[in-house]
């Protein structure tokens, strides 16, 4: 029965996403649809990081560093690509979306192999500081390294290109994230009925006996860790797109505690968690910005009376019995 | 069509008669409201209201939002503002790292964004644009001056900054006119608090002065642990970290250190004289420099309303552009690119009764504009 | 370079180490005895430097200040222990990360909203003032020696209350087996108070000694916090010899990495080139240090039970 409650919720969840845009589109308001797409473009990054943290347990105080680098991938080809230079290791720069969250998820993949093949050498608190150190010398790296804007970010002057859609409009951007979103809620929910996410479940819950049946729970991790940060990678390339800005500011760990927070907030581990934690996280802080200057006093006091009062995250509270597992 | 809207603006009867053109004017303010960095906002939006209320202008409306000193925010709030609010003229922004995340966008929309602070250098070069008015400074400016400056007395300055892009053209800026010998050069880390690393090598450099841009609570940390250090060398630097916000947190360590801005509240002009004395009045503090822009972006918005109807793009852009208004600073034109000609003066901090304060020693540059103007294809 | 820098930068080094021991030993404590991660941490000791400041600026006096900031930081962390961090011991990390996630907005906000907006004033005291000659010919600051007087005070002290008191007893029973010593009678919900009010009196007297020497505003907690977890994960989480070793190898690497990259790149590179890429190392040195470590040691130099 709570399955079926949380099933329907979740459709009102995203029938809610689709249909305020079309109705803001509709009467004049295209803002309302630039903060649909935010929340979408958040939610999609926090399905990446519920791969790791709700399925596998890794809690990854780091995955802003894949953020970041995603965007930082879009950002550089549309650089390159508006001043028609080529970019390093003889790739040539493109403004199309597709080649650029190929590139993104690639760059993100490779850069979580070494990350976690480190990092999951430790455990507990033990790796949610060592994920958050890893972000942390990529944050300064990023800061720091002039070339592309270092502290100051950089400019994407047109936003990038997606064949068939014209993606400087705000409706067909949202309704292209909105798509990317969905696959990705696909793909988690694949990835959790596949044998891989069993042992993944299992590495989590009893490591010992899954090394008994003769599986490493190093592989499993390692695989689900990247997978994780291809993700949430890909989030950060259409982020960056949205913002037609990236800076290193992704990649702070502000960033890293946001993408925990709307995991925790809608419901850790759940399919739809993400997007009930970013639907209500950023139209909280977008009510509350426009009432008060203490909005983040008022966001505090909700977010404790989340985690205090409403165990299990939103949906939760709304779906009622935690999940079975 | 001119001579209407100047009327409304003059008399608020004229619209209650419902004089068709006579929209109010919409302008949204980014600015800094809460967090570490909220006290320059504070000021920022303090100076710009009272203006507006000042000029007994009541057809402005102002929208005003916290960006939290996190650029993603501000072009949320940017885009809000133009798509949702509808402004016609955005302002407030501090830092220039928000600055280049909102800008570009907004000036692309056929927004008019007139900058009160940041002008990161490549807004004012190859990527200058018709609707971006920077009526600060461009960010080289102030470094340039005590560059200038420092040739009078000293000849082996060492110096410092964060290791970011307005760090580096702060040295930049520095060099271009600093004509001695450097004792060192160092980039510290952003953010950081512990000077004492640094300190020591100052003392152990044998140099005859110290010039460093290291603005919000870096400044403060630096100034404090470099009076308590002892190594006593003279101290230059950007207004940044000597601005009425911070000098009460320095506290005397901060007495005798020359500093370089574009206005300072002992300047000799009757509209500085009135925007002193109505700012104290109305918050029961000195204004910095930072609500000294803000009020001259303010009133230059107000000069250009009195002239043009901001729905008129083109005529508002060509009585902006004629900066015909009284500026606290003095003479104030704008240059090809949109950034000021202004005078940069050195100023001193000094003790006022209780007060720490600055006062006007010298003038390091007269009508000066910037070194990217040529870049500029306006 | 000569010797007396070289002396003068370890001695910094040192001092900053020592100053993060003081912040890093309370998060130790806490984690180690109620098994709670604590991002709150640094906000605790932002109200010491906020309540040092007020009073010396009411009093004119530091050492009254200082008084003050033991005293708002343990009663401001009592009151957080019984009114919310009670709730969370039987969670996950994950709720307790989201709970004091919230309470940082809460408190920046809150304290923003007493205080205002801009930051406060705050000297070291007279007495401290000055520096004392070192052998080698160098000079160092009075105050930043003291304050590493004042680590090795709190670094014997915590020794010697858990090693030799009746309620360092209890904190170590408490490590090891939580029901064993409720069912003993001892009163769990107490000690766990007073462990959480003294954890946050160290970081409120971290505060306020480094509030005399940076700047007293918001946001302060923050950067400190990062470094303290830093600290006590490259020491082993809960244990206070891992956080005083972790402290104190964090202080020294940062500050010769600073001090040193520069000038060692610059014998590759031109100078200008070598101060750039030396600071952005140096920022990136501490991360390098503490991933190398865990890469090689996962539970930290001493681990503890945790």
């Amino acid at each position: 029965m709570a399955l079926s409650r949380e099933t329907l919720i979740s459709a009102l969840l995203v029938a809610l996403l689709v249909a305020i845009p079309l109705l803001a589109t509709a009467a004049g308001e295209p803002f309302y649809v630039t903060l649909a797409t935010r929340i979408a473009i958040l939610a999609l990054a926090a399905v990446g990081l519920n791969i790791a943290l709700g399925l596998g347990g890794l809690v990854s105080f780091g995955h802003a560093a894949f953020f970041g680098l995603g965007g930082y991938v879009a950002g550089i080809f549309a650089t390159h690509a508006f001043n028609a230079e080529p970019l390093p290791f003889g790739f040539t720069a493109t403004t199309a979306m597709p080649v650029i969250w190929l590139g993104a998820m690639a760059l993100c993949g490779l850069a979580a192999l070494p990350i976690g093949a480190i990092s999951l050498r430790t455990s507990g608190v033990y790796f949610i500081m060592i994920t958050l150190a890893f972000a942390q010398m990529i944050y300064y790296f990023a800061v720091s390294w002039p070339s592309y804007g270092g502290e100051d970010g950089l400019s994407i002057y047109v936003r990038n290109s997606f064949p068939g859609l014209n993606t400087a409009q705000p409706l067909p951007y949202f309704l292209l994230c909105l798509g990317v979103l969905v696959a990705g809620l696909v793909l988690f929910q694949l990835i959790k009925g596949s044998r891989f996410g069993a042992a993944l479940e299992a590495s989590r819950q009893n490591p010992t006996r899954l090394a008994a049946v003769g599986i490493t729970p190093f592989g499993i991790r390692l695989v689900a860790f990247a997978v994780s940060a291809m993700v949430t990678g890909l989030a950060g390339a259409l982020f960056a797109d949205l913002n037609r800005f990236v800076s290193p500011s992704m990649l702070s760990w502000h960033m890293s505690g946001e993408l925990i927070v709307l995991i925790i907030l809608g419901g850790k581990g759940r399919l739809f968690g993400p997007v009930a934690g970013a639907m209500v996280y950023v139209l909280f802080e977008y009510a509350l910005g426009g009432v008060t200057e203490r909005w983040q006093f008022f966001l505090g006091l909700i977010l404790l009376g989340v985690v205090l009062f409403a165990r299990g995250g939103l949906l939760g509270l709304l779906a009622g019995k935690a999940r079975h597992g | 069509m001119r001579t209407i809207l100047t009327a409304s603006l003059l008399a608020l009867s004229m619209t209650a008669a419902g004089v068709a053109q006579a929209d109010p004017v919409k302008i949204g303010v980014i600015t800094t409201l809460s967090g570490g960095g909220a006290g320059l906002g504070v000021d920022t939006r303090d100076a710009f209201t009272l203006a507006i209320k000042k000029a007994g202008e009541t057809d402005v409306e102002l929208v005003i939002e916290d960006d939290a000193q996190k650029p993603e925010l501000a072009v949320q709030i940017a885009e809000k503002m133009i798509q949702s609010d509808k402004v016609d003229l955005m302002t407030g922004i501090i830092w220039s790292n928000l600055a280049m995340a909102v800008v570009p966008n907004t000036v692309a929309q056929d927004v008019i964004y007139l900058s009160p602070n940041a002008g990161p250098s490549a807004l004012a070069g190859a990527n200058c644009h018709k609707n971006y008015f920077n009526v600060a400074y461009q960010n080289d400016n102030f470094h340039e001056a005590m560059g200038q400056y420092a040739n009078q007395d000293y000849k082996n300055t060492f110096i410092l900054a964060p290791n970011y892009p307005a760090g580096k053209d702060s040295l930049t800026g520095f060099k271009r006119y600093y004509k001695g010998e450097l004792a060192g050069e160092l980039y510290t880390q952003v953010g950081q608090t512990d000077y004492a690393a640094e300190i020591a090598q100052i003392r152990a450099s044998g140099a005859d002065s110290v010039f460093f841009f290291l603005p919000g609570g870096m400044g403060i940390a630096f100034m404090k642990q470099y009076a308590q250090s002892g190594v006593g060398l003279p101290v230059l630097g950007p207004s940044f970290s000597f601005s009425q916000d911070v000098l009460p947190a320095i506290g005397d360590a901060a007495l005798g250190v020359k500093n370089s801005a574009s206005w300072s509240k002992d300047l000799d002009n009757e509209a500085n004289k009135e925007f002193v004395e109505a700012f104290q009045a109305e918050y029961g503090r000195l204004p910095s420099i930072y609500a000294a822009q803000s009020w001259d972006t303010a009133n230059l918005i107000l000069s250009a309303l009195a002239k043009a109807s901001v729905k008129d793009k083109d005529a508002f852009r060509a009585a902006l552009r004629e900066a015909d208004f009284k500026s606290v600073r003095g003479e104030f034109t704008f240059n090809a690119n949109q950034h000021p000609i202004q005078n940069i003066y050195v100023r001193e901090v000094v003790k006022e009764g209780d007060v720490l304060t600055n006062k006007i020693i010298g003038t390091a540059f007269e009508k000066h504009g910037d070194a990217y103007v040529e870049q500029c294809k306006m | 370079m000569s010797a007396a820098l070289l002396i003068e930068q370890l001695l910094n080094g040192l001092q900053l180490g020592v100053m993060l021991f003081l912040i890093a030993a309370g998060l130790t404590l806490i984690f180690g005895v109620m098994g709670l991660i604590n991002l709150a941490h640094g906000s605790l000791y932002m109200i010491g430097a906020f309540a040092c400041a007020a009073v010396a600026a009411a009093t004119g006096s530091f050492w009254l200040g200082l008084a003050a900031s033991l005293a708002a930081a343990a009663a401001a962390g009592a009151l957080m222990e019984i009114a919310i961090i009670r709730r969370l011991y039987e969670r996950d990390h994950l709720d307790q990360v989201l709970a004091t996630f919230a309470l940082i907005l809460i408190l920046s906000e809150g304290t923003r909203w007493l205080f205002g907006s801009f930051p406060l004033y705050l000297d070291i005291p007279p007495i401290l003032q000055g520096a004392v000659p070192l052998p080698g010919g160098g000079q160092y600051q009075l105050y930043r020696l003291a304050i590493i007087g004042v680590g090795i005070v709190v670094a014997v002290g915590l020794y010697l209350l858990i090693s030799r008191t009746r309620l360092g007893m209890r904190i170590r029973a408490g490590e090891s087996d939580r029901e064993m010593i409720a069912a003993l009678g001892v009163d769990i919900r107490t000690l766990y108070t007073v462990v959480f009010a003294l954890g946050a009196a160290l970081a409120g007297l971290a505060g306020a000694m480094v509030g005399a020497l940076q700047s007293v505003q918001v946001g302060m907690g923050e950067p400190a916090l990062i470094l303290a977890f830093v600290v006590i994960v490259i020491g082993g989480i809960g244990s206070i010899k891992g956080a005083l070793v972790g402290a104190i190898l964090v202080g020294v690497v940062d500050t010769m990495g600073r001090f040193l990259l520069p000038k060692l790149l610059a014998l590759t590179m031109p100078a200008s080139q070598a101060n750039l890429v030396g600071a952005a190392l140096a920022s990136m040195l501490i991360y390098i240090v503490m991933a190398l470590i865990l890469a090689l040691r996962p539970r930290g130099l001493f681990a503890g039970q945790a």
